[in-house]
């Protein structure tokens, strides 16, 4: 059974999203690392890149599979985990101590329109 | 009926029947719409014995003329060593797939580690694929790798100077993808840099596509281009003859962030066109945009060396239409040819390749010259193929050349003509090749 | 031999070497006349060995490869039949390898009649009007053959066709070929039989769709029944049918693509035609169209004029070039000489032959394999891993435990439509003998799995390596000898 940590927000392609302040501290869900499997990669954006809610900003890569990282809101990436490039393992390892990118909101109300803990685990058990 | 390549007896197909549980075999087809099924005979000639076969095929072969090549542009007359036709008719080799299963597979994929190895070695580049179809559509890839590492970048710029060939193909691919292409203009036989200066400033430019040798057989100077290029963060990208590149400045003596081009100089039969293959090399920073499979060293649960296929999450079998690339396979059994022909010839044996093919064209290139009836149209140096121009009516020439078994230089034009020399050329037919032109 | 484990680089020994040039007649002023700027620095560290030395290392490579040759290669999509030894000779007659592309059409004729001979009997085969067989490979021709999709909505005006339907169990070289054709992909739904579900399809053919790619039968080895009004429904709604010519080889004999109302399809001579694989290629994908969309093939073609004499031809509605020249040649020899091999009456024989040997091999597994789909099976066919799921033994254990027994692994974890996918593909070159023996195997294997799992999740046990670490190779890849001394 995967883990689901109360107090972070989700989004259904199974990214968390922790907010502080107008920053949206974003990760993937510890569902998605096991589907994943060994994570081999992280596909990260540049500091200053723009992002929109639902666009894609990067990838994480298994052996044999890969899924891209979606945001959950839109904004400016203002730092990427640069850490990840090293020891992509560390998703694996605790997807939600480990964090890919910060966003500064420009609309901080596209958090409402994602999971709370409670209705992501109901997403995951289907 | 039977075949020779299909084993069923008639006791077989019963056996097999009542197994399934049906009548006949066309009770398997019962699925299929009566309208679609095909009852009509095959257009195509009956059954052929090996004897028949043979004779067909001998039949066709008189018919094809087999010359002494003078011409080049791209496709050269290098000699194949005998070991590597020998060796590739392994059946281990080449009647195996994809190495998909690594416990059965470890002499495909470790050949494949050593082209890998041996291209990186001739380019200079860190990293190089599996292999691609050909040098030109290797080319094309390499415009979309400079465009995915560019990001908002959706412009690739590409110098008069490849061959024709590849030019048509980047230009094919790159139009259905929808990648804006510039072709910078020649000047005096070489990239008109000025030119590229002007396209970069406009920035959005992701990279650009360099020759070497160039179509003309000049070998251009691209001092400075890469910084010019880096400065406003586009790519440099070199097509380069492989066999050359043991005494030519690498593409990453050039500072060039991926090399592509095609395999075949590197012993090859000429074959009419194919196969050959094309190889792709760039910078470590480049892999993950890089398509096509690539082979990784690695261990076993023993802790034995050992390689398997890696970074397939950029593949198409994975990414399906996120992939770096539709291609799902590499011209493999060229990659081990490419391998055995460097591993026999080593550094030293493609060093003296190319200066007996140097010797070669120049020696050809003076008489020319000297014969007061060819004229230098570029003034720049070349390796093993050049251009002259004549009042000679080429046409004609070529026709007499082809009479006494001679594929004459290649022309371009305007009374341009195009001349190769390899190694495989002896002084006597040069001598012979330019006496048969110059009574013309 | 198993344990050789040298690469050529390690058996490099300073002052070898493996190859003798003529002795220079020519002046060799070294290489004269080239500036030292545009001269390399940088020796190429390439190996130094005797051509024994070469001999030996890649005889030993070959012994831990495992070909047609060695043994029955069940691979599911990917049609592993005997390549026959012939066929390998007559591409190598010099006569033919030894053609400069560029040559004059005079010298050509036999090159030249050989390529027409094949498009023709391709173009019969097929159903089709007529055939280019530039294409390098089955993905090369899916992209070219998307190509000429495009560029018939374009040629007709109709900029607005951008999209192509592809069922969700397509191949996947499939979306990628249309991503890089710069089509954008809508997936279409297939029933729980694999099959496309019309009632899904409907809706998404408006006037944005350029045309849909199928196979047929599709990747789950069942023939499309309701292609008629397929292909009806698509060409009413002014689209395009693509047919990927992957899983031709049951068709043979039975139906051609072109009748069912295909109008572009790619084939590949490496399944269908025999061409060996090569450990990945060299293969060859030749397109072929219907008439209307004939001009639209990729530049150059050999056509045949008036008076017999065949000429390499170039027309200015073709989409471009995709090769550099005109395709695989040698390739298309093999292929060419096996269709006469079989002949008119013995290609009918491939088809049904090879649906035979897929239905025999289904029937006598079920019992052990869990199928789930019933009825009929065409060349293919796949099972959704063992039956009995208790044991723990899954798909890829099952896999590499025949490499144990001397077969090859069928093809897993494809279609993605199952989790446990097991998808077998026998051709009907191999006998019944050879089928029973993998039948046996495949028993011998379930019944490990209930009675004593370990040995199957352990396997392979006798290969040459074992269970490599792949994770590791992606995470920090090491490429080449350079990098992997520096590692």
């Amino acid at each position: 059974m995967s883990k689901i940590e109360e107090g972070l927000r989700y989004a259904e392609s199974h990214e968390w999203v922790k907010v502080e302040g107008d920053i949206a501290v974003i990760g993937i869900s510890d569902y998605a690392q096991h589907a994943l499997g060994n994570i081999v990669y992280v596909d990260l954006p540049e500091v200053g890149d723009e992002v929109e809610a639902g666009e894609d900003f990067g990838a994480v890569e298994s052996v044999k599979a890969a899924s891209d990282l979606i945001s959950p809101v839109s904004g400016e990436v203002v730092e990427v985990n640069s850490e990840l490039e090293d020891k992509p393992e560390a998703i694996n390892e605790n997807a939600f101590g480990c964090w890919i990118i910060k966003v500064k909101m420009s609309d901080p109300a596209e958090i409402d329109a994602l999971l709370d803990a409670a209705a992501y685990a109901k997403l995951c058990e289907e | 009926m039977s075949n020779r390549y299909i084993p069923h007896t008639p006791e077989d197909i019963r056996a097999m029947l009542d197994k399934i549980g049906v009548e006949k075999v066309d009770d398997l087809f019962a699925d299929i719409p009566a309208e679609v099924i095909f009852k009509d005979e095959y257009d195509i000639p009956s059954a052929m014995s090996e004897i028949e076969l043979r004779r067909h095929f001998r039949d066709l072969a008189s018919k094809t003329r087999r010359l002494t090549v003078f011409g080049g542009n791209g496709v050269y007359d290098h000699y194949t060593p005998s070991v590597i036709p020998h060796l590739l008719e392994r059946s281990e080799f080449y009647t195996s797939y994809t190495p998909y299963q690594p416990e059965i597979s470890q002499g495909t994929l470790q050949y494949i580690f050593e082209y890998q190895s041996m291209i990186s070695e001739l380019t200079g580049m860190e990293c190089t694929n599996a292999s691609m179809y050909d040098g030109a559509t290797a080319t094309a890839e390499a415009a979309f790798m400079m465009v995915a590492s560019a990001k908002k970048k959706n412009r690739v710029l590409m110098s008069a100077t490849l061959h024709a060939h590849v030019q048509k193909v980047v230009k094919t691919y790159l139009g259905f993808h929808g990648v804006d292409l510039t072709v910078i203009p020649e000047k005096d036989g070489v990239t008109d840099l000025d030119a590229m200066k002007g396209e970069l400033e406009k920035g959005d430019v992701a990279g650009a596509i360099f020759a070497s040798p160039n179509r003309y057989g000049i070998i251009e100077d691209y001092t400075g281009v890469a910084e010019t290029l880096h400065a406003s963060k586009a790519l440099m990208c070199i097509n380069a003859d492989p066999s050359t590149l043991a005494v030519l400045r690498t593409p990453a003596e050039w500072d060039a962030d991926i090399a592509c081009g095609d395999g075949q100089s590197l012993g090859m039969p000429m074959q009419f066109g194919g196969p050959y293959l094309g190889y792709l090399s760039c910078r470590q920073s480049l892999i993950r945009k890089m398509p096509g499979r690539v082979v990784g060293a690695t261990t076993d649960a023993s802790g034995k060396r050992c390689f398997v296929l890696t970074l397939q999450a950029r593949e198409q079998h994975i990414r399906r239409e996120k992939a770096t690339s539709n291609i799902c396979s590499n011209q493999s059994l060229m990659a081990l040819y490419a391998t055995i022909y460097l591993a026999l010839m080593g550094e030293k044996g493609l060093i003296e390749v190319n200066e007996m093919s140097v010797a070669g064209a120049h020696y050809l290139h003076d008489r020319l010259i000297e014969s007061g009836k060819f004229t230098d149209v570029y003034d720049k140096p070349f390796l093993k193929e050049f251009v002259v121009k004549t009042d000679l009516d080429i046409e004609a020439v070529n026709k007499k050349l082809l009479e006494n078994g001679i594929m004459g230089g290649i022309s371009l034009g305007d009374g341009r003509v195009m001349f190769a020399v390899t190694e495989q050329r002896t002084k006597e037919e040069i001598d012979r090749l330019i006496t048969l032109m110059l009574e013309a | 031999m198993k344990n050789y484990d040298k690469l050529i680089f390690e058996v490099s020994k300073p002052g070898r070497k493996g190859y003798e040039l003529p002795a220079a007649k020519l002046e060799a002023d070294g290489l004269k006349g080239i500036p030292a700027d545009l001269l390399r620095k940088k020796a190429p560290e390439l190996p130094e060995v005797s051509e024994l030395d070469v001999v030996r290392h890649y005889t030993n490579l070959s012994n831990k490869n495992f070909g047609v040759d060695t043994g029955f290669y069940p691979l599911g999509s990917c049609t592993m039949k005997y390549n026959p030894k012939i066929n390998e000779e007559l591409a190598a007659m010099p006569e033919f390898a030894a053609l400069h592309p560029a040559q004059d059409e005079e010298s050509l004729q036999g090159a030249l009649e050989l390529y027409y001979n094949l498009q023709k009997a391709l173009s019969n085969i097929a159903g089709l009007a007529e055939f280019t067989l530039n294409p390098y490979a089955g993905a090369h021709g899916e992209l070219t053959g998307l190509m000429v999709m495009r560029q018939y909505h374009k040629s007709r005006g109709d900029h607005k066709r951008t999209k192509v339907i592809v069922p969700d169990t397509a191949h996947g070289t499939n979306p990628a070929s249309a991503m890089v054709a710069g089509l954008e992909v809508v997936e279409v739904k297939s029933k729980p039989n694999g099959s496309i579900d019309v009632e899904d399809l409907k809706p998404l053919l408006d006037d944005t769709v350029a045309g849909i790619m199928m196979t047929n039968p599709n990747t789950v080895g069942m023939f499309e029944t309701d292609i008629v009004e397929i292909a009806d429904l698509v060409h009413k709604a002014g689209g395009l049918l693509y047919y990927d010519g992957a899983n031709l080889n049951p068709m043979l004999g039975k139906v051609r693509p072109g009748d069912m109302g295909f109008d572009i399809m790619h084939i590949n001579l490496h399944k269908t035609f025999s061409t060996p694989h090569g450990g990945g290629g060299p293969g060859s994908g030749p397109v072929g169209v219907a008439a209307h969309l004939v001009d639209l093939l990729p530049n150059p073609r050999v056509v045949k004029d008036a008076d017999g004499k065949f000429h390499i031809q170039t027309n200015d509605k073709s989409l471009g070039s995709i090769s550099s020249f005109l395709g695989n040649f040698g390739v298309m020899m093999k292929a060419y000489a096996y269709i006469l091999s079989l002949g008119k009456e013995n290609i009918r024989l491939v088809g049904p032959m090879a649906t035979l040997n897929a239905n025999y091999i289904k029937e006598n597994l079920k019992d052990d394999f869990l199928l789930p789909i019933e009825g009929a099976c065409k060349h293919e066919f796949v099972f959704d891993g063992l039956k009995d799921k208790s044991t723990g033994v899954t798909t890829l254990n099952v896999a590499k435990r025949l490499l144990d027994y001397g077969f090859h692994s069928p093809t897993i974890y494809f279609p993605l439509l199952f989790h446990e996918a097991l998808m077998i593909e026998p051709t009907e070159t191999e006998s019944k003998e050879t089928l029973d023996e993998f039948i046996e195997v495949m028993h011998k294997v379930a019944k490990e799995a209930r009675e004593n799992p370990e040995v199957v999740k352990g396997a392979p046990h006798t290969t040459p390596i074992s269970h490599p670490d792949e994770t590791t190779a992606a995470k920090k890849p090491i490429l080449s000898y350079k990098a992997m001394k520096q590692a």
